[in-house]
This record gives C-alpha cells, structure tokens and sequence, in this order.
C-alpha cells in the first residue's frame, strides 16, 4: 500500500510521472493493455537520452495508441485516423530542431495511413514511429486489422481471419527505413533501448511493439488476458538482430522474431534537398534549417 | 506489510498508488525475485492490487515499473534513493523556453522583401497566387498534383529554395493538407492548394483546422465536376463544399479573386483572415480566373501588410492554449519547441486542449469557433458595389462569372434599366445583412454563377420573400453569355 511517510521522506517520485499530463490520470486503456508499458518503456528512453523535453514533440492519430499523445507532457498533436505521420512531417520541415515522435497504433498507421508510412518511409523522414500492434482495432470493439494473423477472429471476420497481413518490419524495411526493430511489452528493456537508439537516430525509425489487447483480441481469441499474452511472448519470442526481414513475419501461434532488424545511413529528406539545392543553386542558396534535420 | 525506510530489507523497495492500479499483475507476474502478491483488499475500482509481501527479496529493480501499463508501481534502490536523499530535492522537470522574445501584436507588419517580387508582370492567376503567398510570408507548401491548380505548386517549387522555406509534394490530398497543419504548429505559415476530387479528399482537414484553430490558406480552383468532371474546365460548384464540405458545426472564411491581380492582393487578406481569426481561409479560384495571363502589379514589400502570428508572452504555468477573454474570442498561439507543451486535439477539448468528452465543453467550444466568425460577419463583408443605390435590379455575382456580369449591367444601363452590380470578394460569411438592406429599395436580385444554384439560396435565405430572386444555373466548362445574363435583367426590368 502507498506509505505516504515513506512517499514524503524519500521525496520518491514514479519515473514515468513527471513524463504524463498527470491530471489526466489513471488513464483510459483496458486492465493489462500494453499500451502503458510502452509509455514507460518510452520514458525512460527519454530520460536516458539527456534530450531537452521542450524540443521534443509526440504526434498521434486515432485509436488505443493515438491516446498516447494526449497523456504525454511534451507537445502533443492528436490528430486525425491515418495522418499522423504527414502532420509530423509538416511539424518536422516547419522546425527542423524538434525530434518528432509518431506514436500511434497497426490500424492508424498501417491501413488508412500505409499510404503516409510507406512514402515517409521512401523519403527518409526524419521521424521517430512507434507502432504498438495489438493485431486489432481496438478502440472500435475489434475488428480485422492489416496485421491480424490468419486465423484469428474479429468481429469483421467472425469465422477468422483469412487476409494475409503485413509483417511491418518487412514492410519498413523495403520502403526504407533507416532503423527497424520488433520487440514485444515482455521485452521492456530492449524496448526502452530500441526507443533511446531511435530517439537518436537521424531518418526514418520504425519500432513494432507488440502488446495485448486484452479486451478484444486476447479474449476473442481464448489467448487469456494480457498477463497470459506476455507469458506467450516470453516463451515464443526468439531474439535475432539482423534478421533478414522476409523472415520475420508472424502467425497466430507461431514464434516471434524479435530484434534490431536494420540500422543503416541514409541522407534524410532534408538533408538530400540542401545538398541537392546547394549543388544545383551553388551561391544562390542558403540550407534550410540549420543544424536540425 | 510496508515497506519503511527505518525498516530495511532486501537491496530496494516499491511503491504503489492502489487507486489507479487496474489489477492485470504484470509486476507480479514478472517480478524478478517474486516478491509481491494482490491484497486480499480492493481499490476503488474494484481491483485487487499489488503489495510487497517479502521486502527482503527486492533488488529494487523496477521492472515492475516497466511493465506497468497503470503507471501504479515502481520500484528504486536503496542506494539510488540514498543518492538522492543526499543530493537534495529532486530537480524540478525541465522549465520552459521563454516565450518568443520580439513583442509581436497583430498590428500588420511590412512584408519580407525576400518573397516579394515587386514589379509589374504578365501572369496567370495560379502563378500570382503563388507569389500572393509568398508576400504574405508562406514559407511551406504542400500539395499533390491536380489540373487546373498545378501551376500554383509548380512555381512555389521553383521559387522557395531562393526565399527559404519549404516544398513538398505529398503522396496525396489528405496528406498535404494535414502536412501544412504540422507545419503552422511548427512555426510556419502554410498553403495547401488543389481541384475537384482533391478538395474532397482535403475537407477531414479543414475540420481539423476548425476545431484546433489552425491558421492557413486552402486554394481551389475550381473545375468542373463532380467526380473527375471537367478537369481542364471552369466550375464554381465547390461554394457550398468550402462551407459546410467537413463534418460538424463550424465555420470558414472564403475568398474569391476575379483575376490574376485579384489572386495576388487577396492572397494576403487570406493569410491575414486566417491569422486572425484562427481558421482555415478557403481561396475560390476557378480554371479560368486560374489560367488566364493578365498584368500583375506587386508593390513593394513595405507597402505589403502582413499581419503577424499572434504570438503568446505569457508565463508557461498560465499559458492556456485555447483559452480566450471576453474582449478576445481568439486564442493566443504558439508552435512546438517553445517550451508550452501544449497538446492540441481533434476532440472536443477544454481551454487546456485537454479531451473533454461532454455537451457543456462542447456548447462552450462550437459555440466560440462559429460565433468568431458568425458574430464578425460584419466586420469581415468585403463585397464591390457598382450602382446599387437607387437600383431596382442587382446582379450578385462572384469570380469569373463578374466579369461577364458586368459587361452585360453595361449593356443593360446603355438600354435604361436600373440595374447594380454587387460582386462577392468575400463569399462566406455571407453578406446577409447588406442583402436585407439593399432588399427593402431592389425589385430583383439575378445570380449567375457556374453551377445549379449555389450562393443564390443565401440570397434567397437573407432576402426571405423581400425581392424577387433569380437564379441563372450553368453546369460549367465555359461561362455565361453576356446575352444570358443581359436578357435576364431586360426581363426582370420590364
């Protein structure tokens, strides 16, 4: 139970706190969703990164995981279902030295927004996508996401799922992705790093992480709760850095590949249009945007 | 069992916050060193909570504090809170950036020599939009090709790189029009411009724009439709579009330019509406005022007005970001990076930009983001009148469509009709009021416009009975006849 002398005298504070809009707690997220370990996981990639918080800013879109900006301290964008990577591009450009942080869920992100993932992606952005897939759309009383596995149910596919779906990782990869990884909430420290990698990478970063939908997949599902899911990913997870991407898809009971897939230079949008500009315009032209980018 | 600091055990200890726990036993499923159980005991929600039932196995090591999605629990060392014990206070959370220093108020400014092409030029309306935007100080574009509005992007590509600022070409509609949004909260002020079936896929955003009260300029130049209709071919069939075209109670501006110089001037009233109302201004061109190659004068820079961002100075611990005064229904802005972390949504949300999911906070926005337009519509009317007084007929008409209008009111005066000419530079709000007025001396009002019957049934609605009103309809890919529209006013003459 809370000791609040002990609270008092050690001047003890939870980590994550001073990183939440604390008056907007407890949150809305089911009993054992896993949107919230990321968040930690995110925080303390924060703290570990000595960034300035002030230069920091978190877009999300729609759903569980589009709720996550909303509870975040820094500046926040909660916009509208699939855009949150183009108005992070536009927040970007409009102030290259603010690290942009796309935080949002499968469904936003990978269906009504692909189209932004994949040429985001392409041209290198410099943005930093966390995309928790729960394989579901939870926040709409679960329904077949682009990465629900074969064979699971959902209210649109009550005899199971029959759509192939993407392998996000793959996916990043091809389209460009200058850092890839896949971890899952069981795996909360390697979370955290992946995120501190990423928040210090320059380009396009594409971090998966898998969570429980408790209500909604899990249940669905006879997978359990949340707990129960973090056991399966415990047991079924295989750590393989390196992977090749085609090899890392995943099936409704098979094992997980987690990992750092891709981590490899590329000049970012910005940085191939001052090049490109200062080659082509010489004198003419000043690079946009100073040290950013 | 509680853990104390008097009482020691084991390397670390826990705390917990019962009331937001939601009891899914992550911490307690993978605690390292299996030292904590549920309480027998519920919380209020009706949870069962964590509890450290052998302190003399915690490390300390907080993973329960990473696992937890409730943010309930965390776990420290000893050591590490003997370090801090020792160090003081814990450090106060990063403070803010000072708000921007150069006192900004919206009185207009001189515009940037740097995009202002002063000089007298022989261009089309789509390139002279272009350089409108420029001179109101746009620094980012983005857009996705679409006839008849490419050209307005094409130039801004090839001009921007020597103003400084940016270009993109986005994969689509919904993403260029979203893109300048992240744009104004980075800072800038943004263009996006587009035609048709683009201007369709763009209206999520303009109710984005709306609710979060972000300034910027959406063109239009309008073709034929609907669907793919006439491309290459004159319409002004979005009006009603511009206006209610997004889902949800809310309200626009709209300006509509009958040339090239039009597009140039009344490109920076557009930005300046859009600065001081907060909200998107949606710019009416259509194929032929778009394409159509006249002089353009562009004055010097200081005699360009610009009106600034409104900036706020306030200190972070009382900056609201959508709180406003009853002298001011206007929010102050700032952009991310200035040390406010402020959180902007689509949702209904409160002075705080906090989600606020009820009918009390939601009569309280809506009611702000019609009524500081509704209520202004005086202030913001801008319509050209040409012998009304006196009239007994008037012709309201608005972009190419005036052009025509007005050699035929000429024909028809040469002939001895009463007959006045007033055209729409700014369409939405309607000028209702001056409708009324000019109601009580003028027999008929005739509207021609290229489509069945738009703006005319604002007439209809602000003149309620008071005049007769006609409607001249054409379904667009060309314009009127002048004949059309002078037998119109023969007729309503007689």
């Amino acid at each position: 139970m809370t000791d609040d002398t002990l609270l008092r005298d050690i001047d003890s504070i939870n980590p994550v706190m001073p990183y939440l809009r604390q008056e907007r707690i407890p949150h809305i997220w089911c009993p054992s969703c896993g949107i919230g370990t990321t968040v930690n996981c995110f925080t303390r990639a924060l703290t570990e990164s000595g960034m300035n918080l002030d230069e920091i800013a978190i877009v999300s879109g729609i759903g569980c995981t589009g709720r996550v900006a909303g509870y975040m301290n820094l500046d926040s964008f909660h916009t509208t279902h699939g855009r949150a990577i183009p108005f992070a591009t536009g927040l970007k450009l409009a102030n290259p030295k603010l690290k942009v942080v796309v935080y949002s869920g499968d469904g936003d992100l990978t269906a009504i927004g692909g189209n932004h993932l994949v040429h985001a992606a392409r041209r290198n952005m410099d943005l930093m996508v966390i995309c928790v897939n729960n394989f579901t759309y939870g926040m709409t009383g679960g329904q077949v996401a682009p990465t629900t596995p074969i064979g699971a149910k959902q209210t649109t596919m009550p005899f199971g799922n029959y759509e192939a779906p993407f392998s996000l990782p793959f996916l990043a990869d091809a389209c460009g992705a200058t850092y890839v990884a896949r971890w899952t909430v069981f795996h909360v420290r390697q979370l955290a790093k992946a995120m501190l990698e990423g928040l210090r990478k320059r380009g396009f970063v594409f971090i998966e992480a898998l969570s429980p939908c408790p209500t909604l997949y899990q249940r669905r599902n006879k997978r359990g709760d949340g707990v129960d899911e973090l056991k399966f990913y415990k047991e079924n997870s295989v750590v393989k850095n390196g992977a090749d991407t085609k090899e890392v898809g995943l099936t409704f009971n098979g094992p997980i590949v987690v990992g750092k897939f891709v981590d490899r230079e590329r000049p970012t949008w910005l940085d191939a249009m001052n090049e490109h500009f200062g080659n082509v315009l010489g004198a003419e032209y000043s690079p946009y945007g100073g040290e950013g980018g | 069992m509680k853990p104390t600091s008097a009482e020691r055990q084991g390397k670390g200890t826990v705390f917990v916050r019962p009331e937001i726990c939601k009891g899914c036993s992550f911490c307690i499923d993978f605690c390292p060193t299996h030292c904590l159980e549920f309480t027998k005991d519920f919380n209020a929600k009706g949870y069962h909570f964590p509890i450290l039932t052998r302190p003399e196995d915690c490390s300390g090591c907080d993973l329960c504090g990473l696992y937890c999605p409730d943010f309930a629990i965390y776990g420290e060392r000893w050591k590490d809170i003997d370090a801090r014990k020792a160090k003081g206070p814990a450090p106060a959370p990063p403070v803010a950036a000072k708000p921007l220093a150069a006192p900004r108020a919206q009185d207009p400014e001189p515009a940037d020599p740097k995009g202002v092409l002063t000089g007298i030029h022989f261009m089309d309306g789509d390139h002279a939009a272009c350089e409108g935007a420029l001179a109101a100080g746009c620094r980012f574009v983005a857009g996705y090709p679409i006839t008849p509005s490419t050209e307005v992007v094409e130039r801004f590509a090839a001009r921007i790189p020597m103003v400084g600022g940016i270009f993109i070409q986005m994969e689509d509609e919904l993403a260029s029009s979203i893109a300048v949004q992240g744009a104004v909260w980075g800072g800038q002020k943004s263009l996006s411009v587009t035609s048709g079936p683009g201007f369709s896929l763009m209206m999520e955003h303009i109710g984005l724009a709306a609710i979060t009260e972000t300034p910027g300029v959406w063109v239009d130049v309008q073709r034929g439709g609907p669907s793919t209709g006439l491309p290459t071919l004159p319409g002004q069939a979005d009006m009603m579009q511009a206006k209610w075209g997004s889902h949800g109670d809310y309200e626009i501006i709209a300006i509509v330019p009958n040339s090239p110089q039009e597009c140039f001037d009344l490109m920076i009233k557009a930005f300046n509406l859009s600065e001081i109302y907060r909200c998107p201004v949606m710019f009416m061109m259509d194929e032929v005022v778009g394409h159509m190659v006249e002089r353009v004068v562009i004055p010097p820079a200081s005699e360009i007005k610009v009106v600034p961002r409104k900036w706020t100075h306030k200190p972070k611990d009382e900056y609201r970001a959508f709180a406003t005064t009853e002298d001011d229904p206007v929010p102050e802005m700032t952009k991310a990076g200035a040390g406010y972390r402020i959180h902007v949504t689509g949702l209904t949300h409160d002075e705080r930009g906090y989600p606020a999911m009820n009918a009390g906070a939601q009569a309280k926005l809506v009611r702000r983001l019609v009524g500081k337009i509704r209520d202004n519509a005086d202030r913001l009317m801008d319509v050209r009148e040409d012998g009304v007084e006196g009239a007994e007929v008037v012709v309201v008409s608005y972009g190419i469509t005036s052009r025509i209008a007005m050699s035929a009111v000429e024909e028809a005066r040469k002939r001895g009709v009463k007959v006045g000419h007033l055209r729409l530079v700014v369409a939405w709000p309607f000028p209702a009021k001056r409708m009324r007025e000019l109601a009580k001396t003028v027999k008929v009002f005739i509207m021609p416009e290229l489509n069945m019957g738009q703006m005319v049934l604002e007439i209809e609605r602000a003149v309620a009975g008071a005049a007769r009103v006609v409607s001249l309809p054409h379904a667009g890919g060309s314009v009127h006849e002048p004949e059309t529209i002078l037998d119109a006013i023969l007729e309503a003459g007689r």
